[in-house]
This record gives structure tokens, C-alpha cells and sequence, in this order.
């Protein structure tokens, strides 16, 4: 790769040749030297000044009128120059800010880590995927000592770093509760409580909590205002949305949540997921519900966490690969 | 008038065939010496990706119209290496010369459209396009 040379004299040779030959070439080579330039923090208003020495050297007999017009010029572009510079520092800043956020980013995922567990009869598929480096969703499998599978989706109404610290809380209140209670109503109701009294107002956690019976393949669920998800039947090919009511996490003191039961088939499909993945929007538009469901449709026919990572391509695809909203999508099938 | 014109991008030579195709276009559709300078650049952007990371390539140009509007659109199409992870690639900084303003988000704000798809091992996409106002 050739260097680009930023001395002065390399700037009035491709100035001189541009003047006599008017050719696209040295616009190239100009390019290049200004992204060079930028490279070694050369200002604005110094382009310019290397610009008025050279062309004085290439026409020492420049008018006078002509002349003053470009000290004109260098003096309307020095406030750029300081502009420049003040941007400059602020990005060095943000560069720091960013690696600061990245190790907290990679503690939190050390925190919130959980595994997919392994259970016979059921073919488990989780992604969750920050927008930006903090991730505001959260996601957690839990087995009980009767071989029972707990799992928690949630998702903190607010972003960023407040939002992450949140989720930390709630994921240490969940392990703190003792094994034996794991009932979907209950885990919300206490959660709200800690959420409630720790929380600013103005920020909330939605939640979903499901607890899966892999002997009767009961599934039993409770909502705290969250997202809701789809169970998929196997045997029609068809999604239905799963309904569950109950109140934000966080609102008030006292709230009991609304359990429910149902039975899971062979090729059953339960989806849960967070509003990162329904709220994603086609340029301007957000997609309906159905076209979500379509897209999954596309994928039922692959592995859990094949299907998850295949769906979850198709909308940062969609969304020319920038994240709006955090984005976690879970898929637990019933298989032989 | 929707004629497709092209260029082979195999040498660093042809990044400069490129710019001077695209600019000329765009001049004969009535953008001015900015926007003119400003496409070339984003061509050269495209060309020099293509040159350095996937070996060869071509750049596509036409006019786009959308009424009441009118554009340049450019694409860059190679079979080369691919891109592992676009997102990363899109956000600032991220660019190996680390420089301000380079790389495919400088494209991105220099044109008023930018769509990137690649196939790791299998190739690259970018399309752009400048509306004329
Ligand atoms: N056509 C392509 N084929 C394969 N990889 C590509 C292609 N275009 C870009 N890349 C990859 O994406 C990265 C980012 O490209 P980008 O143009 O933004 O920055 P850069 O080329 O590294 O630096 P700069 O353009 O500022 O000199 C490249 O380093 C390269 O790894
Ligand atoms: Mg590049």
C-alpha cells in the first residue's frame, strides 16, 4: 500500500498537476491525502494554509486583490480549525467512555449469564442481543430440584446503562429466592416488591415468567405486562398468541398476578420474546404482528437455536443492521 | 434514459475510472460541483473496498427516479471475502485507517441511501443513492 506523503510540497505538485491537467487522478491522490491528513489530526484551516503557500509558490506574482482574498478565506476557516479540534477531544473522550462501557458490557454478560439447559424431550433456542452495548433484556432458565424448567424474559422499560443496572437487580432477587417457590404468580409478586421499592419511578420491568412440567407437560405462566408471547401448534402449523394479563413490575406495592396452565403437545412451540423483536420497523413502519409470525413460519422447521439466530439475521437484515430496541427471542419445543 | 453503465474494479487504476464515470454522470444530471465531489468520493470509498478486500469487483451506475425525484445510484458488487459482521463494520470508528469521516459510514453521510448486504466467502453488496434537490 503506498503511504501518502503530507508534506507541503507533495500538496502544490498535486495542486500544479490538477491546474494543468484537470484530471480525475489527482483528485484521487487529493482524496487520499485528506484522509491522511484527517489521520495525523491535520486541521482545516492548516489544508488551507498549505493551500495559500503553495499556490503563492506556483504564481509568486498572484494579485494583490487576490492574494488578501485568500488570507480572507484562512480567517473565516480558523474558528473551523478550533471547532475541529474541541470535536477532536470530545471524540478521544467517547472513545474512553466506550471502552469503559465495554468492559461494564462484558461484566453484565458475565452476571446475567445463564445457561440453556438440557432436558430431555425438549429442544431449548435463546438469543438475546443488545442494541446498543448494554443490554436491557434479560433472559434466565432455572431447573428445580423436581426436574421442573423455570424461565424468565424481561425487558426494562428505559435504556442503556440505568436499565442494565436494573436487570442485574432483578436477576439477584431471582436467585435469591428459595428453590422450592417457583411458581410463575409468586416469583412476579415478590419481584414486584423489590422492583417497586428499589426502582426510580419511570422505570419499569415487564416480565414474563413460565414454569415448564417436563413429566405432564404443563406449562404454567404468569405476566407482568410483558410482550406477549406465541405458542406455536404443531400439528396445524399455526400460532396463537399467548395471553396473559397482569401489571407492569414496579407500579405499585401490592399487585397478585393471574396464573395460567397449559398443556404443551408433541411439536409444540412456546416463543417468548421482548419488543425488540415485534417492534422492528421496515423504514419507517413497524411491522405488524402477523409479519413477525410469517418470518418465524420461515424457520419452525430448524433446531430451537437455529431458528432463533435465523429469525433474529432476518430483522438486523431488515433493519440494515442497526438494533433500535435490545432483542431477545426464546423458542422451547416439545420434541420426542 | 436508464442506461446501466459499469466499471471493472481490478487495479487501483480503475477506482479513478470509477470516480470519473460517476462524476461525470452526475454532473450531466445537474448535480452541483459539491454534491459532484462528494459522489465521487463515496465511488472511491466503494472501489478502494473492493480493491483492497475482495481483489475485484464491479461498479454499477444509473439514474433512479422516483417522482418527482431523480437520482444517481451506485452499486458495488464483488464475489470476494464478505463481511462477518456489518453492524460492527457500520459503526464509526470501526474503519482501519480509524480515520474521521472515512470508510462506509462516510459513504453512508455522504449519499442520501445506503444498503449493504455480504455473504461471508461469498461476497459484498453496496447500493447508494444521491437524490438531486
Ligand atoms: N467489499 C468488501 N469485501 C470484504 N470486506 C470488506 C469490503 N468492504 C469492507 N470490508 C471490510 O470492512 C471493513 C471496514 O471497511 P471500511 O471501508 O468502513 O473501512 P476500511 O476500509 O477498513 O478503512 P478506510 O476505508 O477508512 O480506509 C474493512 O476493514 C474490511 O475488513
Ligand atoms: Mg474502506
Amino acid at each position: 500500500m503506498q503511504t501518502v506523503n503530507l508534506e507541503k510540497e507533495n500538496y502544490k505538485q498535486l495542486l500544479k498537476r490538477f491546474i494543468e491537467k484537470n484530471d480525475e487522478e489527482t483528485l484521487y491522490k487529493a482524496d487520499l491525502f485528506s484522509k491522511e491528513s484527517i489521520r495525523q489530526n491535520v486541521t482545516p484551516d492548516e489544508i488551507i494554509h498549505v493551500y495559500i503557500q503553495a499556490l503563492e509558490d506556483l504564481y509568486p506574482d498572484l494579485p494583490e486583490t487576490f492574494r488578501r482574498s485568500l488570507d480572507f478565506l484562512l480567517e473565516t476557516m480558523i474558528s473551523y480549525g478550533v471547532a475541529y479540534k474541541e470535536f477532536q477531544e470530545m471524540r478521544e473522550e467517547q472513545l474512553e467512555i466506550k471502552s469503559e462501557l465495554a468492559l461494564a458490557a462484558k461484566m453484565q454478560e458475565k452476571l446475567l449469564n445463564t445457561r440453556v439447559p438440557e432436558i430431555k424431550g425438549l429442544d431449548i433456542g435463546a438469543i438475546s442481543i443488545p442494541a446498543k452495548q448494554m443490554n436491557g433484556d434479560y433472559y434466565h432458565f432455572i431447573e428445580d430440584h423436581r426436574g421442573n424448567l423455570g424461565v424468565a424474559i424481561a425487558d426494562v422499560i428505559g435504556k442503556g446503562f440505568p436499565a442494565a443496572l436494573c436487570m442485574s437487580m432483578v436477576k439477584y432477587t431471582m436467585d435469591s429466592f428459595p428453590e422450592s417457590r417457583m411458581l410463575p404468580k409468586r416469583i412476579l409478586q415478590l419481584l414486584n416488591r423489590v422492583v417497586e421499592k428499589n426502582v426510580d419511578p419511570g422505570m419499569f420491568v415487564t416480565m414474563f415468567y413460565g414454569l415448564y412440567n417436563p413429566d405432564s407437560h404443563d406449562f404454567y405462566y404468569a405476566s407482568a405486562g410483558h410482550e406477549p408471547g406465541l405458542f406455536y401448534h404443531g400439528q396445524h402449523g399455526v400460532f396463537t398468541e399467548i395471553e396473559a394479563k397482569g401489571l407492569v413490575l414496579g407500579v405499585e406495592r401490592d399487585v397478585t398476578y393471574k396464573q395460567y396452565k397449559r398443556r404443551i403437545e408433541l411439536g409444540d412451540m412456546i416463543v417468548l420474546l421482548t419488543d425488540g423483536v415485534t417492534e422492528c420497523r421496515r423504514g419507517e413502519r413497524f411491522l405488524e404482528r402477523d409479519e413477525v409470525i410469517e418470518v418465524m413460519k420461515q424457520y419452525t422447521h430448524l433446531p430451537a437455536q437455529q431458528m432463533v439466530e435465523r429469525v433474529f439475521r432476518y430483522f438486523e437484515e431488515l433493519q440494515d443492521f442497526q438494533l433500535r430496541d435490545d432483542f431477545t427471542l426464546i423458542v422451547i419445543r416439545r420434541e420426542n | 434514459m436508464n442506461s446501466q453503465s459499469c466499471v471493472n474494479i481490478e487495479k487501483e487504476w480503475d477506482i479513478v475510472s470509477a470516480r470519473q464515470l460517476g462524476r461525470n454522470l452526475a454532473r450531466k444530471l445537474g448535480f452541483g460541483t459539491v454534491d459532484q465531489a462528494r459522489i465521487a468520493t463515496a465511488i472511491s470509498e466503494l472501489a478502494r473496498n473492493i480493491y483492497l478486500y475482495a481483489g475485484s469487483g464491479e461498479i454499477y451506475f444509473d439514474i433512479v427516479e422516483d417522482h418527482p425525484k431523480k437520482g444517481i445510484r451506485i452499486r458495488a458488487i464483488d464475489q470476494g471475502q464478505g463481511i462477518e459482521d456489518i453492524g460492527k463494520v457500520m459503526k464509526d470508528g470501526y474503519s482501519t485507517s480509524g480515520g474521521l469521516g472515512a470508510g462506509l459510514p462516510g459513504v453512508k453521510r455522504l449519499m442520501d441511501e445506503f444498503h449493504i448486504s455480504s455473504v461471508p466467502g461469498a461476497g459484498t453488496e453496496v447500493e447508494v443513492v444521491k437524490w438531486l434537490r
